[in-house]
C-alpha cells in the first residue's frame, strides 16, 4: 500500500511540471506585450525595456521556464502580480478559501441529495420515482451553471427577497451559489449511483445473499451499497475538478471573492503571472484530490490493494 | 409460427446497420425528442435569413426592453433588437461551434488515440503521458486558458473548446482500438497480408465507431455549453454577433426589471444541451444492445 501511494505521489511531479509547461507556453504565445499592459500606453521605450529586463521577459523561452519552475519548487515563489504587485501566492491563498468552501459545499449537497436519489432509483427501477429522478438528473446535467445562478437570483433574491444575490461572507449568502454550482454534480452522482447500483444488484453474490433468505434491507445496505459506492467515489473525485472550474462562472455571477473571479479579472488584465499561478494552483488541487480518491479507492477495494502488496 | 419467425429474421437481416440503429433509437421517445429538436435547430440555423422576422443586429431604440408581444414574439433587448431573431441566428453560431469544435477534438484526439492504441510501446506512452498532463487541468479551465491566449472570436472559440476536449477523445479511441487490435479478425486480416493502413481503415475504424459516436454526441452538448460559458465571461463571440451565452451575459445587468432578456437565451441553451444529451443516451443504448438492461 505504501509503495502504491509513493508511486502515485512521485507520478504527480512530472504531471505538474507538464501543466506548468503548458500554461507557460500558452501565455508565451499570447499576443500582447505584458510590459505595455502593465506600464500603460504612455510608457517610454526605456521604461518598457527596464521592465522587460527586470522581469526577465527578454530571456529565451527555456531559461524563463526553468527559472519559473526553479523558483516555484525551491522558494514557493510563483511571481508577482503585474497589476497589484503583490506575490501571486499570497493573492491565491487569500482567494482560495472562498472557492474551496463553495466547491466543498456544492459537493456535500451533491452527495446528500444524489446518493439517496440514485439508490432509490436503482432499487425501484422503472418506477415513477425513477423516471422523474432521471429526467430531472438530465435537466440538471444540461443546465448551464450561469443561467441557473441567474434564475435563482431572480426567484430568491429579486422576487421573494429571501436570500442575498451576492457576496460569500454569511451563511445565507453561501446558499444560492452552492446550490447553483451543485446542480450538475447532483445529477452526475445520482446517475452514477443508480447505474452502479443496478450493476451490483444483478451480480451473482447478491443473488446468493437473496437465495440464502436475507431480508431486502440486509441485501441492499449490507452487501450491495458497499460495492456500488466504489465507482461513485471516482465520479465524486472527478466532479471536484468540474466544480472548481464551474466555480469560476458561479463566482462571477454571485460576486464571490474566490479564485475564479480572480482568474477572470486577471485574464482580462493580461496579468500573466497571476493566470499562470491560478491555473497551476487549480490543477494541483485537482490532481491532489484525484490522488486522494485513488488511494481511498485502493483502500476500499481489496482487488487493487492486492496488486501492490 | 416458425415460418413467421424466419421472415422476421430475414427482414431484420435486410436492414443495414444504420437502419437497424435508427429502428432501435425510434423506440426511445426521449431520444426521438432530442433528434427532432436538433433537426429543428439545424433547420433554423440553415434558413435563419428567411425565418427570422428581423435582422439580428437591427436596433430600434424606440422599442427597447419590450415584453413579448405579437410584433416581437419574445420581446426586445437593451438596444431594441428582436430577441427571437437573435436566438434563431444564435442557433447558427452555437451549432457551428458545437460541431466544429467536436470535429477538431475528434480529428486530433482520434488520430492520437488511434496511433497510441495501434502501435503501442513508446509512442503510446509518450502520447498518453501528454494527455495525462492535459487531463490534470479541468476541461473548462483549459478552454478558458486557451481562449485567453488566442483572444476572442468565433474561430478561436472553436479551437479553444475543441483542443480542451482532445484528451477525452484520445483516451476513448485508444481504448477501443486496443480492444479491437487483439481481435481474431484483425489477426486474420494481417495473416492474409493486409497493410497497416488497410487494417486501420477497413477493420479498426468501423468497429470502434460506436463509443466514438456516443462520445461525440455528448461532446457537442458540452462544447456548446463550454462555448456559451466562455462567451458569458467575455472570451468568446463579441457583440453585436448573436451568441446565446453572450446574450445572457448582456441581459444580466437588467435581470431585476427585464428578466426576459436572460430567460430565453438560457432556455435555448438548456433545451439544446438537453436534446443532445437525450440523443446521446439513446444512441448509447441503440448502438450497444448488450448494455441495454
Amino acid at each position: 500500500m505504501l509503495r502504491y501511494i509513493f508511486r502515485r505521489v512521485l507520478f504527480l511531479i512530472p504531471v505538474l511540471v507538464g501543466v506548468a509547461f503548458c500554461v507557460f507556453l500558452l501565455l508565451y504565445l499570447t499576443p500582447g506585450d505584458p510590459a505595455k499592459m502593465v506600464l500603460g500606453d504612455l510608457a517610454t521605450e526605456q521604461a518598457i525595456q527596464e521592465f522587460r529586463e527586470k522581469e526577465g521577459l527578454n530571456d529565451p523561452f527555456w531559461i524563463r521556464f526553468g527559472k519559473y519552475v526553479y523558483k516555484a519548487v525551491v522558494k514557493g515563489d510563483i511571481g508577482r502580480s503585474y497589476s497589484s504587485k503583490t506575490p501571486v501566492m499570497k493573492e491565491l491563498m487569500a482567494a482560495f478559501p472562498a472557492t474551496i468552501k463553495l466547491s466543498g459545499f456544492a459537493m456535500i449537497i451533491a452527495v446528500i441529495i444524489g446518493l439517496p436519489c440514485g439508490i432509490i432509483s436503482a432499487i425501484k427501477q422503472y418506477s415513477v420515482f425513477d423516471t422523474i429522478t432521471m429526467i430531472f438528473a438530465m435537466i440538471g446535467l444540461s443546465m448551464p451553471v450561469f443561467w441557473l445562478g441567474l434564475l435563482m437570483i431572480l426567484l430568491f433574491s429579486v422576487k421573494l427577497r429571501w436570500l442575498p444575490s451576492s457576496g460569500f461572507d454569511t451563511f445565507k449568502a453561501m446558499i444560492l451559489p452552492s446550490f447553483a454550482l451543485s446542480a450538475q454534480a447532483i445529477s452526475m452522482v445520482t446517475r452514477m449511483t443508480r447505474s452502479s447500483m443496478l450493476e451490483v444488484i444483478r451480480a451473482d453474490y447478491i443473488r446468493t445473499v437473496r437465495a440464502k433468505g436475507q431480508t431486502e434491507r440486509v441485501v441492499i445496505w449490507g452487501h450491495a451499497l458497499h460495492n456500488a459506492l466504489i465507482p461513485v467515489m471516482t465520479i465524486v473525485g472527478l466532479q471536484f475538478g468540474h466544480l472548481l472550474s464551474g466555480a469560476m462562472l458561479t463566482e462571477s455571477i454571485f460576486a464571490v471573492p474566490g479564485l475564479g473571479r480572480l482568474m477572470v479579472t486577471s485574464i482580462m488584465a493580461r496579468d500573466y503571472p497571476m493566470v499562470q499561478g491560478a491555473v497551476l494552483f487549480v490543477a494541483t488541487a485537482f490532481s491532489v484530490v484525484n490522488l486522494l480518491v485513488d488511494i481511498l479507492y485502493a483502500y476500499v477495494d481489496p482487488r487493487i490493494k492486492a496488486q501492490y502488496k | 409460427m416458425a415460418e413467421l419467425n424466419v421472415t422476421e429474421t430475414q427482414l431484420r437481416k435486410q436492414r443495414g446497420p444504420f437502419a437497424e440503429v435508427m429502428h432501435r433509437l425510434s423506440k426511445s421517445p426521449l431520444a426521438m425528442f432530442g433528434l427532432g429538436f436538433i433537426f429543428l435547430l439545424v433547420f433554423c440555423a440553415v434558413f435563419a435569413n428567411w425565418l427570422a422576422p428581423y435582422p439580428f443586429a437591427k436596433q430600434n431604440l424606440l422599442h427597447m426592453f419590450e415584453l413579448p408581444s405579437a410584433k416581437y414574439w419574445l420581446g426586445t433587448d437593451e438596444f431594441g433588437r428582436d430577441i427571437l431573431s437573435r436566438l434563431i441566428f444564435g442557433a447558427r453560431v452555437s451549432l457551428q461551434v458545437g460541431f466544429i469544435a467536436v470535429g477538431i477534438s475528434l480529428i486530433v484526439g482520434g488520430l492520437l488515440g488511434a496511433f497510441a492504441g495501434f502501435y503501442g510501446g513508446t509512442l503510446d506512452n509518450m502520447i498518453m503521458r501528454v494527455m495525462d498532463v492535459l487531463l490534470a487541468i479541468p476541461q473548462t479551465l483549459l478552454a478558458i486558458a486557451i481562449a485567453a491566449a488566442l483572444g476572442p472570436g468565433l474561430y478561436n472559440l472553436m479551437i479553444a473548446v475543441g483542443i480542451s476536449a482532445v484528451p477525452n477523445y484520445a483516451r476513448i479511441v485508444r481504448g477501443s482500438v486496443l480492444s479491437i487490435r487483439g481481435m481474431e479478425y484483425v489477426e486474420a486480416a494481417r495473416a492474409v497480408g493486409s497493410s497497416d493502413l488497410r487494417i486501420i481503415l477497413r477493420h479498426i475504424i468501423p468497429n470502434s465507431m460506436a463509443p466514438i459516436i456516443v462520445q461525440s454526441t455528448l461532446g457537442v452538448a458540452s462544447a456548446i455549453l463550454n462555448a456559451a460559458g466562455l462567451s458569458f465571461i467575455g472570451l468568446g463571440i463579441q457583440p453585436p454577433n448573436p451568441e446565446w451565452g453572450a446574450m445572457l451575459s448582456g441581459g444580466r445587468q437588467y435581470i431585476r426589471d427585464f428578466p426576459h432578456l436572460t430567460l430565453y437565451p438560457g432556455l435555448a441553451i438548456m433545451l439544446t444541451i438537453l436534446a443532445l444529451n437525450f440523443l446521446g443516451d439513446g444512441l448509447r443504448d441503440a448502438l450497444d444492445p448488450k448494455l441495454k438492461r
